[in-house]
C-alpha cells in the first residue's frame, strides 16, 4: 500500500465517449505570468488532469477529455483565474453510465 | 425565437428535473424541459441508490419497466486503516419483499427511462440545448431562459432549475453564489464490469439480491471523505469522493485515491478480473442545512443538488432531489390553479411545503455535522479508524498476552492519540451535532 505506482489519467478517459467542440473550449484560463495557488492547485485535483504547466511555468487547459465536474469552477472562478461555461448542447462527455 | 409561451420551463433532466416536470404535466401544465446531454441522463453521474419511496408518489408502477439493477438486501459499513478494515453489516431477509425499499441503479440508463415518463406525460423535452442564461425583466423578474440554440429565447410564467450541484444560471442570474471549496465534495467512480455469477460469488447474493459497501478511514488520507462499492447486475460501481477544500489543502489527486482503494486488501478481491468501461466525476452538495441558498424567487425556483439538497451523512441525495422536484411542482401548480402570478410571495409556498417534508426536517436534524466533520477530519478520518483497527486486532489475536493487559494497552492508546479530554470533547461533539 506504501508504493505509490503512478495513474495513467489517459488510459481512465479512453474508456469515456466525447463529442469535443472543436475550437470551441468550453474553459479559458486567462493569461498570466505567475499562476495563482489556486490555479496550481488545478493541475492536482482536476480527475481528468486537463490542467497542465507549460515550458514557460504558466497553466493552460485542454478540455478535450473533461468529465464536467465543475471542481475547476469552484476553485477557479471565484479568483477569476478560469472562465467556466457547459459545452454547447449534445457536445462533451457522453455517459453510456453515469 | 421560440414564439409559444410555456407554463413552465424545467432546466435540467436529472431526478428533480424529471420530477418536476412529470408532476407539472401530469397535472396539465405546457411544461418544456431543456437537457444539454445527447439525452436525459447522458451528462448524470451518481453511485447510484434509487429509493422507492419516492419514486413511487410519481410512478406508482415504476417496478414494471424502470432499469433497476439490484434491490439492496445487505449495507456494509466499514472503517479502514491501510490493510483491514473494521466492519458493521446489515443484512435481513425482510429486504428480500414484493416492493423493495431500495435498489442500485446505472443513472444514465435509469433517467432515460424516467424521461421517457416525462414524455409521456405530455410535456415537451429539448435534449441537446444548454441553458445559457436567465430571461429577466427590468425588475429582475425570470421571464424565461435563453438557450445555445439560434434566438434561443424562450418565455415561461417560472422557470424550475433543476440545473444540479454546478448550476450556472443561478449564478449568472444573481439567485445564488456559486458553492464554496468547503461545502461540496469531488468524487470519482469507475465502472468495473464481471459476469454476474462472479458478481453474486463475491458479493454473497442471489438472483437479483444487491449489496453496498460504504467506507470511511484512512483511504482518504486524512481528508473528510468516504469510498462506496455498490454491485448491480453485471457491473461494480467503485469511487471515492473528498471535500474538494481537502484536495486543494492537500495536493492529494483524486484518481490517486481511488487506485489506492482499489487496491486496498478489502477492496482488491471484490473487482478482481473486471473490465473497466467508464471512469466518471461529479461534485457532491456536503454544506447541508447551512448552505441551502434561497429557494424560490420571481418567477423561479430551484430544486435538487441545485439547492444543495443532499443529507450527506446518510448519504441519500436522489431522493431528496427527486421529493424537492415533485413538491416545487405541487406548489406551482396549486400558485396556478388559483390563477395567481409566480411572484416570490405566492411561491414561498414550495418552500413552506418542503420545510415540512423530510427534506428539510433531516438537513436541519444534521445541520450541525458537516462543520464538526469537515474541522475535526484528521480526528474522524485518519485517527480513530487507526485506533479502533488496531483495537480490534488487539482484541483477536491470541497470543498469550492476559486480557486485562491487552485490554490496558488499548485503552492507553486512545488515551495517548487523543487525551481524555479529546475524547470527551469528541463524543460530546459528534452526540450534540448528531441529536
Amino acid at each position: 500500500m506504501n508504493v505509490e505506482t503512478s495513474v495513467r489519467v489517459e488510459d481512465k478517459l479512453f474508456y469515456n465517449r466525447y463529442l469535443v467542440d472543436v475550437g470551441r473550449p468550453h474553459i479559458k484560463v486567462r493569461a498570466h505570468t505567475k499562476p495563482s495557488p489556486q490555479l496550481l492547485a488545478l493541475l492536482k485535483v482536476c480527475p481528468a488532469r486537463c490542467y497542465e504547466l507549460n515550458d514557460k511555468g504558466q497553466v493552460e487547459v485542454t478540455v478535450d477529455g473533461c468529465i464536467e465536474c465543475g471542481t475547476c469552477r469552484v476553485i477557479g472562478e471565484p479568483t477569476g483565474d478560469i472562465e467556466w461555461s457547459y459545452p454547447r448542447g449534445g457536445y462533451g462527455v457522453l455517459f453510456k453510465f453515469g | 425565437m421560440i414564439e409559444e409561451k410555456f407554463d413552465a420551463i424545467v432546466v435540467g433532466a436529472g431526478m428533480s428535473g424529471n420530477a418536476a416536470a412529470l408532476a407539472m404535466a401530469k397535472r396539465g401544465m405546457k411544461v418544456l424541459q431543456l437537457e444539454r446531454g445527447e439525452y436525459a441522463g447522458s451528462k448524470n453521474v451518481q453511485g447510484a441508490i434509487l429509493y422507492a419511496d419516492m419514486l413511487e408518489k410519481l410512478i406508482p408502477d415504476f417496478r414494471d419497466d424502470a432499469p433497476l439493477e439490484r434491490h439492496l438486501v445487505e449495507q456494509r459499513f466499514w472503517m479502514m486503516d491501510d490493510r483491514s478494515h473494521v466492519g458493521v453489516h446489515y443484512r435481513s431477509e425482510d429486504f428480500n419483499e414484493e416492493r423493495p425499499n431500495r435498489y442500485t441503479i446505472i443513472r444514465a440508463q435509469f433517467d432515460k427511462w424516467f424521461s421517457s415518463k416525462v414524455r409521456e406525460a405530455g410535456a415537451t423535452v429539448l435534449c441537446e440545448t444548454t441553458v445559457t442564461e436567465l430571461a429577466q425583466d427590468a425588475h429582475g423578474k425570470v421571464i424565461g431562459v435563453r438557450t445555445d440554440r439560434r434566438d434561443g429565447e424562450i418565455h415561461a410564467d417560472v422557470v424550475v432549475l433543476a440545473e444540479g450541484v454546478n448550476g450556472l444560471l443561478g449564478t449568472r442570474g444573481r439567485l445564488r453564489e456559486r458553492p464554496e471549496p468547503d461545502k461540496v465534495a469531488l468524487a470519482v467512480k469507475e465502472m468495473h464490469f464481471l459476469p454476474r455469477e462472479t458478481i453474486e460469488a463475491h458479493f454473497n447474493l442471489k438472483g437479483d439480491e444487491g449489496v453496498v459497501i460504504e467506507a470511511a478511514g484512512t483511504i482518504s488520507r486524512g481528508m473528510t471523505g468516504m469510498g462506496f462499492i455498490y454491485a448491480n447486475k453485471e457491473c461494480i460501481s467503485v469511487g471515492i469522493g473528498c471535500l474538494v477544500a481537502d484536495f486543494q489543502r492537500t495536493g492529494e489527486t483524486p484518481y490517486g485515491l481511488l487506485d489506492r482503494f482499489k487496491r486496498h486488501p478489502s477492496v482488491a478481491p471484490l473487482i478482481e478480473g473486471s473490465e473497466v468501461k467508464e471512469y466518471s466525476a461529479h461534485l457532491i452538495p456536503e454544506g447541508g442545512y447551512k448552505a441551502i441558498p434561497q429557494l424560490y424567487g420571481e418567477g423561479w425556483v430551484v430544486v435538487g443538488d441545485a439547492a444543495q439538497l443532499n443529507n450527506a451523512i446518510h448519504r441519500e441525495g436522489s431522493n431528496l432531489a427527486m421529493t424537492s422536484g415533485r413538491i416545487a411542482a405541487e406548489a406551482i401548480v396549486q400558485v396556478k390553479s388559483r390563477r395567481h402570478p409566480m411572484t416570490a410571495a405566492n411561491l414561498s409556498l414550495y418552500k413552506k411545503m418542503l420545510d415540512d417534508s423530510f427534506v428539510m426536517r433531516d438537513l436541519k436534524k444534521h445541520k450541525d455535522m458537516p462543520m464538526l466533520m469537515h474541522t475535526n477530519s484528521k480526528n474522524f478520518f485518519l485517527t480513530y479508524p487507526q485506533l479502533v483497527s488496531r483495537a480490534m486486532q488487539n482484541y483477536v489475536r491470541v497470543d498469550g498476552t492476559p486480557k486485562a493487559e491487552k485490554e490496558k494497552v488499548t485503552l492507553k492508546s486512545f488515551v495517548n492519540a487523543r487525551s481524555w479530554t479529546g475524547l470527551v470533547g469528541d463524543a460530546f461533539r459528534l452526540a450534540r451535532a448528531w441529536r
